[in-house]
């Protein structure tokens, strides 16, 4: 079953004189379970995807469908309690919370979701162990190498058990030997705990990761 | 939710500690200027109200003239107006005739100007005096006009200090006069004279060696019954009337002042003061409130990436509005109580400084803190909202 499905999407940024068209007719259909990489040059517009796929942004037209739901017709509310519910993101640069700890940074969903203490706290205990970083939880993020950091926002998206896990160029700051440790986290999470992941990268030897590889080409998928 | 907001306001109140304080300074003058305002006012007010009770609140005086200093020109009162009302006003419990003069008083080598009180014994009863030591006037020496005198303890400390004068003899113009009696002090009136700077004597001596005239100036009469007074007021005024022979469309040409009347009217001026300075403070309290909304409005600037994260990982608009809100709450409520705190220095100080007593009032400060709390939510609002509304992306794209 597709647990994704983009229907003939565009997203034109801009109005009026100069709308610049970033998506020009997108069609991408994501199953469940699979680890896709998103490839092609910079502004061809695989940011806009990922955004428009974590319901942070909306399509200018088209359809895009999760779970057989048309996100477009949902409201900002509900399109929050999609992205809190079943949806995890991990950004280049991995925007965590400065003056918070690590453990208080994965807790984060959770308070906003309305758990209680307790679930949270053994929650977040069990993400960070996950991702190896349960020694280093009280640990602010100025306190953590990029790997790690990348590692507690690996933590803070799963925390709450998402469908999908969605990484923009997430070992984009990162030197190539902790780039392979958060692919090898990330293929296990795939693998293991069965999180689908879509992840934008540059790097061929990132892509290899994935177990399907898209090309983007000016707002386009490349066939 | 609601603690998680308050942990997070404080943390972000504590790491910017001095510019938290310098923008929650507007509320902690404005709070304190109104609440020291009140406060003072109140015990001004109080006080006023005090001096006047000491006088005796059931208490009525008679003066020629309509209005305050017009009554050179109409007639004084006589003994058969006092008369009049000892005799047909029920429900009374004393009237005091008195007619005062200036006078220059010597006793040993000292000398000293006060002002003569010439009265009977129910001055003492009317105007509430007791005596400090020695006695009243006998009926005889109200009778015959005998040259004694009772000291008020101003007069009886300029001329002799700590000695007993009860018994010694004192100069007055040229007779001497024995002194038989020194009254207790009160202290200052409500007009800021000094009601113990009096030496009393017997009316007839007054009038016969210091006035050379039978005329009264003043009647002061006591009421038994406090709900009593406004009938006794008519009843005295028609007797003075009718004494006076004032026909039917004539105004009075004397009044008959109710203290309990001049009461309302000095706290009333007092208290419509308190609250124009209390208005008057109470601006600078918005003033802050301007403040805090400016540093908010900064914060959030600051702050959008952190919205922005907060946002992408499922925050609602409403719990950012809330955090932000709970914030500029925080904030003034913080101010508030640094307000209410520094105002109850300030009123014992300035209270102790005017003499006036210091009244802590829990409504006032209770309203002053909750005014101070709604500036916080009130201009807190707009900054709190235009952080909820920012849009995720361009709030995780801010630098
Ligand atoms: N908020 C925006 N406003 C205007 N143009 C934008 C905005 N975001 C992205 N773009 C433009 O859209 C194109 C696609 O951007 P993006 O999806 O970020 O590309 P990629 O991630 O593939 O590098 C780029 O040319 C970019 O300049
Ligand atoms: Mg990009």
């Amino acid at each position: 079953m597709p647990l994704i499905q983009f229907k003939n999407i565009t997203k034109t940024y801009g109005t009026g004189e100069n709308p610049f068209p970033a998506l020009k007719g997108l069609n991408l259909t994501i199953d469940e379970g699979e680890f896709l990489a998103l490839m092609g040059p910079s502004g061809s517009g695989k940011s806009t995807t990922m955004n428009i796929a974590a319901c942070l942004d909306t399509v200018t037209s088209g359809t895009y469908l999760f779970q057989n739901v048309a996100v477009d017709k949902l409201n900002t509310h509900q399109r929050t309690l999609l992205r809190r519910n079943f949806l995890g993101f991990i950004f280049q640069g991995f925007n965590l919370l400065p003056r918070s700890s690590a453990l208080e940074n994965v807790e984060l969903p959770l308070i906003y979701r309305g758990d209680n203490k307790q679930q949270r706290r053994s929650a977040a205990h069990q993400a960070l162990e996950k991702v190896g970083l349960s020694d280093w939880k009280d640990h602010n993020p100025n306190e953590l190498s990029g790997g790690q950091q990348q590692r507690v926002a690996i933590a803070r998206a799963i925390v709450t058990s998402p469908k999908i896990l969605l990484a923009d160029e997430p070992t984009g700051n990162l030197d190539s030997q902790t780039s392979l440790e958060i692919m090898s986290l990330l293929t296990s999470l795939n693998r293991d705990s069965g999180v689908t992941i879509i992840m934008v990268t540059h790097e061929k030897e990132m892509a290899g990761y994935a177990s399907r590889v898209v090309q983007f080409l000016d707002g386009q998928i490349r066939n | 939710m609601f603690w998680n907001s308050l942990v997070l306001a404080l943390n972000a109140i504590r790491r910017n500690l001095l510019r938290s304080f310098l923008t929650v300074l507007g509320i902690i003058i404005g709070v304190a200027a109104v609440i020291t305002m009140v406060t003072i006012g109140r015990g001004a007010t109080q006080s006023v109200s005090d001096q006047i009770s000491a006088m005796g609140t059931n208490q009525l005086i008679v003066r020629p003239g309509q209005r305050r200093g017009s009554g050179s020109n109409t007639p004084n009162f006589k003994q058969k107006d006092v008369d009049l009302i000892q005799n047909q006003v029920t429900g009374i419990a004393g009237v005091a005739p008195y007619s005062t003069v200036s006078a220059n008083v010597i006793a040993q080598a000292k000398n000293y100007t006060t002002l003569i009180t010439g009265t009977t014994n129910d001055f003492f009863t009317v105007g509430n005096w007791e005596l400090q030591s020695g006695r009243k006037f006998q009926y005889g020496e109200l009778k015959s006009g005998k040259a004694s005198c009772i000291l008020g303890t101003t007069v009886k400390n300029k001329l002799f200090a700590e000695q007993n004068p009860v018994g010694s003899r004192v100069r007055i113009k040229q007779f001497t006069c024995e002194v038989i009696g020194v009254l207790k002090p009160k202290g200052q009136s409500t007009w800021g004279t000094d009601q113990d700077d009096t030496v009393v004597m017997p009316l007839k001596t007054v009038h016969r060696r210091l006035l050379g005239s039978s005329d009264i100036a003043r009647i002061a009469v006591k009421v038994e019954d406090n709900n009593n007074i406004t009938n006794s007021q008519k009843k005295i005024t028609e007797l003075l009337r009718e004494s006076r022979r004032i026909s039917e469309n004539m105004e009075n040409d004397f009044r008959v002042l109710d203290m309990r009347q001049i009461i309302k009217t000095l706290t009333g001026t007092t208290r419509v003061l308190t609250m124009l300075l209390g208005a008057v403070a109470a601006v600078s309290l918005l003033v802050g409130g301007i403040g805090i909304m400016n540093i908010m409005l900064v914060s959030v600037t600051e702050r959008t990436k952190e919205i922005g994260i907060r946002l992408a990982i499922g925050a609602l608009e409403k719990h950012v509005l809330m955090q932000f809100l709970i914030e500029s709450v925080v904030l003034s409520s913080i101010g508030g109580i640094l307000g209410l705190i520094l105002a109850t220095g300030l009123s014992i100080f300035g209270a102790s400084l005017m003499g006036v007593p210091f009244l802590f009032d829990l409504r006032i400060n209770i309203v002053a803190f909750l005014f101070s709390a709604s500036i916080g939510i009130l201009f807190g609002f707009v900054p709190a909202r235009r952080a909820a509304q920012l849009n995720p992306i361009d709030a995780l794209r801010h630098e």
